[in-house]
């Protein structure tokens, strides 16, 4: 597979191609429903139809393209790979430049694996608009897919921007009753982090490029830049830090999470539990700790962030425990989560760091999934409300039997790939911050206590309100949807060693590097006295 | 020649002019005080053209077109604004309030 | 490089080559048979549903066909067999054979082999991330084959019980998914070569018994106790977890052999923290106080369950995984003493509570936490082969009473059903008399309960008495009497705990004996209607109980005390030699724990009156006649009500834990934290102020054309006023 891959040229051109077909899918999706006149409504429900159909090919085309990338990548290799490097706004500096490296592979493949499933999971659901919703997801996943393989500051920034605008419309015009609401507060959190992040990053550009006279936003030259004083890179890594932290979510800037989430239509909730809220931690393993290694890893700095991961963690788990709406409950779930990224971030170790990429590709699988079946349940019965269920395992069996399948890989069984994740992180963690971790670790006890008290009042009990007994269970479309997500779960739960080899190369140098350029400055640090 | 007297009457009519605007209600009557405002510059413009130079006159043709095309609109709208309301009191008309 | 050696250790065993290379075998023969039931059990109710699933377009009533209705206990009984049911009463039993038939014969090889090492069979890498690397590898040793032998051998039993017990079950072949998996998980349990795939297992046999708790679903009690033994047994599991990050933190190894090997280097403190937490688990996992109680609340499942899981096999995983873990044990005496303090004190508290039950599976129940009690007392004190001895014998003959209680339940149950009754059919107070209709459960539940009061030659005899003499010895001299805890030191403490095991040994064999006088002795309290229809079970059902009540009568061989040479002496300890050998002489300074033979006859006489005493006291003091049916029974009063209530501990615990933690959760984090201070005040706070802002600059705007001139004139005057003055 590689040769073959390699004898196309491959990585000569696969990047840019993930950025060229939904960009033109977009485009041809849009002029498909700008060419339609007739406005009967048969032929309004068949040109969706086709909108829908379009949507999916264009992005089973990007899965395939991008797959190859699973094998054309090197797992001994810590450098960027399959890179291109093209020239673009010359006058700012700027360039058009793009790779992947092990810490990226992985979410550009969740990324790309997810997205057609997203397209399914809105299938019946979506009846307005159909076109201009495809549009708005085509041009998402160029987006992301543009932040994590960007490799120039500028065009990071002008796709962090780029993905938030089509999820601020498909939140606010597909979504659920407090739509708007959500998606302004989504809206102004987001731009609120990156507005400073940009400021940040146009500092950098110059100081990059002080000797030409322009800016230079190119990454490897920025991680280069001689080390600035304690409280300069205090300030710039705070920018970046509320940026990516309220992309994260972390605590305490999580409360567009649940809105959001709940009022997002189920490929909306998908996409953002599933991938958004990566690009936040993310960015914290790409930007933020490289960058300032000084500033992450001063002990004061460190002891906050990783308090409030933990805090994330065991809050998020006991505001779950207790929501009405299952949305809000897995939302609040995932603020937990994604706390358990945080800690292994930040505690530094290759195993916590290896475990929360893990974290972040489980929790992109099992949260995506459980919101699909959130969606599928809601298109039946349009509550999402815990208590307006109940014993329906008797009704929908194969639901029943997937929704239990993916609690589980939530709450982290062992054999799911919720495991895998938060067994590494905590195992990692405990060798530099021992007290912390042990406390995240009962999350793992609050975890188990959420979704099974969901599980109980949704699935089982006795089915006593009459008007669940004429639920119908999952169409083929649905469990084919599901099968995938599935595989996944029990895949990487039983065997995540092909996955954790394509990360261990430059989780290894992510670590060394930090902590090397966080050594040389401390000695700076307390020198000058200064933060 | 008379410039130093010109110039004070020219004064004394934007007085006039300015306490107008600013104290009558009636469109009509404001919008009369206006103008007078605008010829009292007129009048210090012709005065001053004594010491610097024709560019006053011809200032003053421009002014007293405008007058004449702003008088023309103004007037119309006062008219319709009388038409719409039955009153060209200002103290009725506040729709720019925040 | 690791990888490397292990193989090339490997290479060298006795065992390699032979049939122990297919111990994976073991544990997929009963994943085989899972996916199989599942996939029977799920494509015959599945109903695919319609294209377009919207809500408008699904009202076309769709009548559901039953997959059953709500039931009650074990209130199962439908008339209809499941389609598959013939198929599924083949595959899940027989994929157990398989791995009975495939355990011993690796039993065999291994006992041939003389193996003192363990044998490690890897069969690929699962976890490697930075410098851990776990494995997913089975170990073959002495303690593992034990475990499974018992694990395949009662279950098998089981399962052939099942078949007669649960065939008109409408979720029949859900069952005997659940059953298979459960079984799957536990020989990953027993037989996984690290803490990580122990710890799949572990977390696996959690899952099973929460699915099988909650079997019946449409009950709200019955998921309640599934859900409450789950998150009950994650708090277990959290010690678990940290006990792993202290050892991997300290010894950068997570497989038996590595943390053996390095275990001796470790400081005290740590070890003493590291088998803390690992008991924690244990305490989850096997019911011990504070977290027993669970597993009273888990006879909500079916009956054959309740004798797999939560008698025979998973709930004794804790004891194993201290049996397993005993060099880390040893090291420390302080968590020693404690695991045998905590373990005398469960076996007492639940033993009372045991005195006052009306449901005969939950005297059973609180009899089982009493009885793993005792193992972890013989594990605490380092005991451990005496620990496993009463592992196995417990497992005969607690499965043997758990079926036969199964058996008179399914009587009562379908006395019950033929009159259309809906009485308790699990109480004894609705019981009596049953020794006429059911001979041959009332002789084998006899035997049983001789078994585990004590009477020798029964297997109970054996291993209790070796449990207590064990304790004895060991306040003689044993680093652990040296040691102390609390202050107490260890001699008076272990005193203490060997005369707590003796009181436990009275009040079990008078609540054992009680629950049989009510059962099966007196008259019948049933009805008159429903006396005629009942009757023995059938034989597929009473097959596996007479098998069980050998395994009891004949148990004890396996571990012969030295006063009583009928046979081999001491097999099972000589056989965990490898195992456990070295941690239990270094409990013992050494010298194996050998009481002088007087000593040893003194004490085996106090058991035994002890025991016989019991029974006694039981049968005299408990009239049969004054019992009443369960309907017409006054509420006991004082400190038998306290008994009845289990000390309220239940109640306690949702007041102080549940009820807070819900509480704050709702009104502080969420109202008060997430929608009060941080959206209330900060985020929509934001928002408020620059709205007031706006607002504020708009009353500024009058719409007076007037007021616009004035503050214009005023505004020139002033420009030029500043230029002026200047």
């Amino acid at each position: 597979m590689a040769d073959f891959l390699q004898s196309i040229g491959y990585h000569g051109w696969v990047l840019p191609a993930l950025l060229a077909i939904p960009t033109l899918g977009a485009v041809l999706v849009w002029l498909h429903g700008f060419m339609q006149r007739d406005t009967s409504e048969d032929a309004v429900a068949a040109g969706a139809m086709t909108a829908r159909r379009l949507t999916f090919a264009i992005l089973m085309l990007e899965f395939l393209v991008s797959i190859g990338l699973w094998w054309s990548f090197d797992v001994n290799s810590a450098g960027w790979q399959a890179a291109v490097d093209w020239p673009w706004i010359d006058s700012w500096g700027a360039r058009f430049s793009l790779g992947i490296d092990g810490l990226s592979l992985m979410m550009v493949l969740l990324t790309t694996f997810l997205m057609p499933l997203a397209v399914l999971g809105g299938w019946t659901s979506v009846r307005h608009k159909v076109h201009t919703y495809h549009v708005l997801l085509l041009l998402l996943t160029v987006g992301v897919l543009g932040v994590f393989v960007a490799k120039d500051l500028f065009l990071f920034y002008v796709m962090w921007e780029v993905m938030l605008i089509p999820m601020y419309f498909i939140v606010g015009v597909w979504g659920g009753e407090r739509r708007i609401y959500a998606s302004i507060k989504f809206f102004i959190y987001t731009m609120v982090g990156s507005l400073l992040m940009l400021v940040a990053i146009v500092y950098l550009g110059w100081q990059a490029g002080i000797l030409e006279g322009r800016p230079n936003f190119a990454y490897d030259a920025i991680m280069n830049l001689p080390e600035f004083r304690p409280i300069v890179s205090f300030w710039l890594f705070v920018a970046f830090f509320l940026a990516f932290a309220v992309k994260v979510p972390m605590f305490p800037f999580h409360t567009w999470l649940p809105d959001a989430h709940v009022e997002a239509p189920t490929a909306g909730s998908v996409i953002l539990a599933g991938i958004l809220l990566k690009l936040g931690t993310y960015g914290f393993l790409r930007l933020a700790v490289p960058l300032f290694p000084g500033i992450a890893l001063h002990p004061t700095v460190r002891a906050v962030i990783i308090a409030l991961a933990v805090i994330g963690v065991i809050y998020g788990s006991l505001v779950a425990l207790v929501q009405p709406d299952f949305k809000k409950l897995v939302a609040y779930s995932s603020v937990a989560h994604l706390g358990m990224v945080m800690l292994g971030i930040f505690a530094l170790t290759p195993e916590s760091v290896q475990g929360a990429l893990m974290v972040m590709i489980g929790h992109g699988v099992s949260t995506g999934a459980l919101f699909f079946l959130i969606g599928m349940i809601y298109e039946r019965k349009h509550s999402r409300i815990i208590a307006d269920y109940g014993g329906i395992a008797k009704v929908v069996p194969v639901y029943a039997t997937l929704l239990t399948i993916v609690a589980l890989s939530s709450i982290g069984l062992p054999g799911t790939n919720g495991f895998i994740g938060e067994f590494l992180v905590m195992l990692g963690s405990f060798k530099t911050v021992p007290g912390m971790t042990t406390i995240s670790a009962l999350g793992v006890i609050l975890a188990a206590a959420y979704l099974l008290w969901a599980l109980q009042r949704i699935l089982y009990n006795p089915l006593d309100k009459p008007e669940n007994k004429h639920l119908t269970d999952l169409n083929w479309r649905e469990i084919g949807l599901m099968a995938p997500l599935i595989f996944m779960i029990l895949w990487m739960g039983v065997y995540p060693k092909p996955v954790l080899r394509r990360m261990e190369a430059s989780v290894q140098k992510f670590v060394q590097t930090v902590e090397a350029k966080a050594a040389q400055q401390s000695v700076t640090i307390t020198m000058g006295g200064g933060r | 020649m008379m410039v130093p007297e010109a110039l004070a009457l020219s004064a004394v009519l934007f007085t006039i002019g300015v306490i107008g605007v600013l104290t009558r209600r009636n469109a009509i009557v404001i919008f009369m005080c206006v103008e007078l405002m605008l010829n009292a510059v007129n009048l210090s413009f012709v005065a001053f053209s004594r010491l610097y130079g024709a560019t006053g006159q011809v200032f003053v043709v421009f002014v007293m077109t405008v007058a004449a095309a702003e008088a023309a609109v103004g007037l119309a709208i006062i008219i319709s604004i009388f038409r719409h309301r039955q009153t060209v009191d200002l103290k009725n008309i506040n729709i720019l309030k925040g | 490089m690791l990888l490397l050696q292990e193989a090339a250790a490997a290479g060298a065993h006795p065992l390699s080559g032979s049939v122990a290379e297919w111990i994976w075998l073991v544990p997929v023969f009963p994943l085989i048979g899972f996916l199989v039931n599942g996939w029977l059990s799920l494509s015959s109710v599945a109903k695919i549903g319609p294209k377009d699933p919207t809500a408008h377009h699904a009202h076309h009533g769709h009548e559901t066909q039953g997959h059953g209705d709500a039931h009650g206990h074990d209130d199962h009984h439908h008339p209809a067999a499941h389609k598959h049911a013939k198929l599924v009463s083949i595959i899940g039993p027989a994929v157990l054979w398989a791995s009975f038939g495939l355990s011993v014969s690796i039993f065999f090889a291994l006992s041939g082999a003389h193996a003192e090492a363990p044998f490690v069979k890897t069969l690929f890498s699962w976890m490697p991330a930075g410098t851990l690397s776990v494995d997913a590898a089975f170990q073959v040793d002495q303690l593992s084959m034990v475990m499974t032998l018992v694990i395949t051998g009662v279950g098998s039993l089981i399962h052939v019980f099942s078949v007669g017990y649960m065939r008109e079950d409408p979720g029949y072949p859900r069952y005997f998914a659940y059953l298979n998996l459960f079984v799957f998980f536990m020989l990953l349990l027993v037989l996984g070569a690290n803490y990580p795939i122990l710890f799949v297992g572990w977390e696996g046999v959690g899952l099973c018994s929460y699915l099988l708790i909650g079997f019946w679903f449409s009950e709200k009690a019955n998921a309640d106790a599934g859900k409450k033994a789950f998150i009950v047994n994650r708090i277990g599991d959290f010690g678990f977890l940290v006990a792993l990050f202290l050892l991997y933190a300290n010894l950068g190894s997570l497989d038996f052999s590595g943390v053996n090997a390095g275990a001796t280097q470790l400081s005290p403190v740590v070890v003493t923290a590291i088998c803390l937490f690992m008991f924690l688990g244990c305490a989850g996992k096997s019911a011990q106080l504070p977290l027993y109680v669970w597993l009273p609340d888990a006879m909500a499942g079916p009956t054959p369950v309740s004798a797999l899981i939560h008698a025979a096999t998973m709930v004794t995983a804790g004891v194993y995984l201290i049996a397993r873990s005993s060099i880390l044990f040893s090291l420390s005496p302080v968590a020693s003493l404690t695991v045998a303090l905590v373990g005398a004190l469960t076996a007492i508290f639940a033993a009372t509570i045991g005195l006052k039950q009306w449901d005969i599976k939950k005297v059973l129940a609180y009899s089982t936490v009493s009885q793993l009690g005792y193992m972890f007392v013989a594990v605490g004190v380092g005991a451990y082969a005496a620990g496993v001895f009463h592992l196995v014998t417990h497992a005969f003959f607690k499965a043997l009473l758990f079926l036969g209680s199964g058996a008179v339940i399914y009587a009562m149950h379908q006395a019950y059903h033929h009159t259309g009754n809906h009485d308790d059919a699990q109480d004894m107070r609705n019981m009596g008399g049953l020794r006429k209709f059911m001979p041959i459960t009332f002789g084998l539940m006899w035997i049983a309960t001789l078994a585990i009061a004590g009477i020798p030659p029964f297997a109970g005899f054996f291993s209790k008495d070796e449990i207590l003499g064990s304790v004895y010895a060991r306040a003689h001299g044993s680093t652990l009497a040296d040691a102390s805890l609390l202050g107490i030191p260890g001699s008076v403490l272990l005193y203490a705990i060997w005369a707590i095991g003796l009181v436990s040994a009275l009040l079990t064999a008078i609540y054992m004996t009680r629950m049989m006088l009510y059962t099966f002795h007196g008259g019948n309290r049933s009805g008159e209607k429903e006396r005629t229809h009942l009757h023995e079970a059938p034989w597929i059902m009473t097959g596996p109980l007479v098998v069980l009540g050998a395994l009891s009568v004949a148990g004890g061989w396996l571990n012969l005390p030295n006063f009583f040479p009928a046979g081999p002496v001491q097999a099972l300890h000589h056989w965990l030699e490898p195992v456990t050998g070295e941690a239990a002489l270094r409990i013992t300074h050494g010298a194996e724990a050998h009481l002088e033979l007087a000593t040893e006859y003194m004490l085996v006489g106090i058991a035994i009156a002890i025991a016989v005493v019991g029974i006694a006291f039981a049968v005299t003091r408990l009239r049969t006649e004054t019992l009443v049916p369960k309907a017409q029974s006054p509420e006991s009063e004082g400190f038998e009500r306290v008994l009845e209530h289990k000390y309220y501990v239940d109640e306690a615990y949702d007041k102080v834990v549940v009820q807070p933690l819900v509480g704050v959760s709702r009104s502080v984090l969420w109202k008060g934290m997430d929608a009060g201070i941080i959206d209330g005040l900060v985020v929509n706070g934001s928002a408020y102020l620059a709205r007031g802002i706006g607002w504020l600059g708009a009353r500024l705007q009058s719409g007076q054309v007037s007021t616009y001139a004035w503050v214009l004139v005023i505004g020139v005057l002033g420009v030029l006023g500043a230029f002026t003055l200047r």
